[in-house]
């Protein structure tokens, strides 16, 4: 409670003395039979002043402002009718009630903007800066690449960059919702955004403070309330009709029966009044934008980064899944996975694969250089160049080694035969012999199964794969996966004709996902219903190009972003249908003359402080 | 050119759905979006013009509702 509401509070407690004294004075015995009415008119039109005086001047502005139909109008014509009516305990209670209904509802809205500002709260205050030999703190926004920034344990990284000198353990909690630390040494890359736990270290800046990681997820949050979701502009586009329409009824059901069929007056103008009550349409208006921003703030506490309520609507809809394989499913690093010589021992045969690869930068050269684990000796090669796109081949030891693809292998009148593992096979041949094969593959990451498997237990009904990989690899994936469907060997533009089809094959009403590391897979993304970008850590493209972006590696994040979207769809759908219901069940009894005007602020107030609160659930995401 | 602008004590929602809808309709104005959760007003227009489209929005959103105000 800040200290308007404090004000507001007091205002309140002091109208209620003046309701309370209007009801339990006697009136009579203190100013005669003759006064006594006129003074608890004065008591109770003293408490109603008091508590809605606020109202009535809102009320008087806007209508000079040309704003019919706002919340100030309706209640003040609507206590004011019931003062007419001689109801004035009515009057000034409902009055009451209304305004500690509004004050509820600030407090819960004040209150959940906090707590989601609160997940946010990444934004580092100062940077330790060398300069001139000492070391001054500045803000973060003064420093320049290339200056020497100093982070001292507990502190929070200001801005991108490399590490110079120290060790220390890094949270990153509250950019990827990941709770276990990060060792951190010389040479290291780490980002803006991230707690420094243990030791002081010494990083030289890469990027700008606006470009920083940090800035650019905030911005993110940030804009997240621009692309709304349809369920937002229903909402906002019905309560422009429904007031006005219930603001109608409300005269019509006052005026009608008197003048028709000779009905009291007094009753159905109070009818009517309760009408008018049950006409704001705060309630409708509040709940949803509060529950898309508890879903977006849970998801960005789990290191899912939401980029509107849009994407929430449309991502729990997903029935396809679509996977990028290399970054995405597997962890994009190639390793050795089997050694196949012919005569020699499996030891040299890497050895000269090793020997002839160790001038290319190729991830498939550096994967076998890591295999041999041992020092080139340079001395020994005296020759070496790469056929691209096939292979390479050396002079080691006076030896002319070839390494390469099958074509390479044709090209130089070698016989050799494939491999029954999947992967990456590069044939060696020494002298014009073949003397056997390496076969490198991409790891598939630890959760990639589990991912695919929760997907499906969601009642995801497709799941599929795009990949530039052989054939043989990106079906070996698939199975051992178990993704419905794969297309291989995929150039760039052939990845967005393939997802087309994908598109055109899903079932009506549902949405496609399309999951990639968002480093080439930008048409891709921009194309399916929802992109998801992996592992964006320190990738700006990936968080340029997609819907969500996933601040983990991890591909089982897919199926967390998917159950919270769910939820708070269903938090969604269960605030429209809750305010609405209540909200034609007291019409309905008032135009019965059952209900009365407590009944009415509470489908007004009662029910948006109940769906404030339910909307915070979305905040919430239980394992 | 987007820019977002913060928007002081927008404390009513559907006050924030009526000031989206009045400064879309601006001459001027390609696109603009009021969020009431996050109180910040977006708006998409021509470099020059947007200055004075941010104080008619100002203007609107002060109408609409009391004490409300568009932060220059």
């Amino acid at each position: 409670m800040n200290s308007e509401h404090k004000k507001i509070l007091i205002r309140l407690a002091a109208g209620l003395c003046f309701l309370l004294a209007a009801l339990l004075l006697p009136a009579e015995e203190l100013f005669g039979e003759k006064y006594a009415s006129f003074a608890e008119l004065g008591l109770y039109l003293i408490s109603y002043l008091i508590v809605g005086g606020d109202v009535l001047l809102r009320a008087i502005r806007n209508i000079l402002h040309g704003q019919l139909f706002d919340e100030n109008f309706l209640m003040s014509v609507a206590t004011i009718g019931a003062f007419f009516l001689a109801e004035y305990t009515e009057a000034v209670a409902v009055m009451l009630f209304y305004q500690v209904g509004e004050l509820f509802q600030s407090i819960a809205v004040s209150r959940s903007r906090s707590s989601i500002a609160e997940l946010m709260d990444i934004r580092p205050d100062y940077a330790n800066v060398e300069r001139e030999g000492a070391l001054s703190r500045v803000e973060p926004d003064d420093v320049k690449v290339g200056e020497i920034i100093v982070i001292k344990p507990g502190e929070r990284v200001p801005l991108d960059g490399e590490i110079v000198e120290g060790e220390s353990r890094l949270d990153t909690a509250a950019l990827t919702g990941e709770s276990l630390p990060r060792d951190a040494g010389v040479g290291d890359v780490i980002v803006s955004g991230a707690v420094n736990l243990s030791g002081v270290l010494r990083v030289c800046v890469t990027k700008l403070y606006g470009e920083s990681t940090v800035s650019r997820i905030l911005e993110l949050v940030e804009n997240a309330g621009d692309k709304k979701a349809r369920a937002e502009n229903f909402i906002t586009r019905f309560a422009r009709y429904y007031t006005p329409a219930v603001c109608g009824l409300a005269l019509l059901l006052a005026v009608i029966p008197p003048l028709v069929f000779s009905l009291d007056w007094g009753a159905w103008v109070r009818r009517g009044l309760i009408f008018l009550v049950v006409s704001c349409p705060c309630a409708l208006v509040i709940s949803v934008p509060m529950s898309f921003f508890g879903g977006i703030g849970g998801a960005s506490r789990r290191g899912i980064l939401v980029k509107g309520s849009s994407f929430l609507e449309v991502l729990s809809k997903t029935d396809t899944v679509v996977f990028d394989k290399t970054g995405t499913l597997t962890s994009g690093s190639f390793t050795v996975v089997a050694v196949h010589p012919q005569s020699v021992s499996e030891e040299q045969l890497l050895e000269y694969a090793a020997y002839a690869e160790s001038f290319s930068d190729h991830p498939i050269a550096r994967s076998i250089l890591s295999a041999h684990g041992k020092e080139i000796d340079r001395s020994r090669i005296s020759r070496a160049g790469e056929t691209r796109g096939h292979g390479v081949f050396a002079v080691v030891d006076g030896r002319t080694v070839v390494a390469g693809n099958a074509a390479l292998m044709e090209g130089n009148g070698v016989g050799y035969h494939e491999c029954h593992i999947a992967g990456t096979t590069v044939h060696i041949a020494i002298d014009g012999n073949y003397e056997g094969h390496v076969i490198i593959s991409d790891m598939l990451k630890d959760d990639a199964s589990r991912a695919v498997s929760e997907l499906k237990a969601l009642g995801v009904s497709t799941t599929a794969m795009l990949t530039g990989d052989m054939e043989q690899v990106a079906a070996s994936v698939a199975k051992e996966l178990s993704i419905d469907t794969y297309s291989s060997e995929l150039l760039p533009e052939q990845k967005v004709e393939a997802l087309e089809r994908l598109l055109m094959g899903k079932r009506p009403k549902t949405s496609l996902a399309f999951v990639g590391d968002g480093i080439n897979d930008a048409p891709v993304l921009a194309r399916a219903d929802v992109g998801i970008a992996m592992g964006a850590l320190g990738s700006d493209a990936a968080i340029e190009a997609a819907d969500i972006v996933l601040m983990n590696d991890r591909p089982s994040d897919i199926a967390v972003a998917v159950r919270i979207a769910r939820k708070t769809m269903g938090i969604v759908r269960q605030n429209i249908w809750f305010a609405l219901g209540v909200k034609v069940g007291v019409l309905v009894l008032a135009a019965a003359g059952i209900a009365n005007m407590w009944m009415a602020v509470f489908a007004d107030v009662g029910v948006a402080v109940l769906a404030i609160l339910n909307a915070m659930r979305c905040l919430r995401l239980s394992e | 050119m987007k820019k977002t602008f913060k928007i002081k004590n927008l404390g009513c929602a559907n006050c924030a759905a009526k000031m989206e809808r009045r400064i879309k309709k601006l001459d001027g104005v390609d696109s603009a979006s009021v969020s009431f959760m996050t109180s910040r007003l977006t708006i998409e227009a021509d470099d020059e013009r947007i200055e004075e489209i941010a104080r008619k929005a100002d203007s609107i959103c002060r109408g609409i509702e009391p004490g409300c105000a568009v932060e220059l």
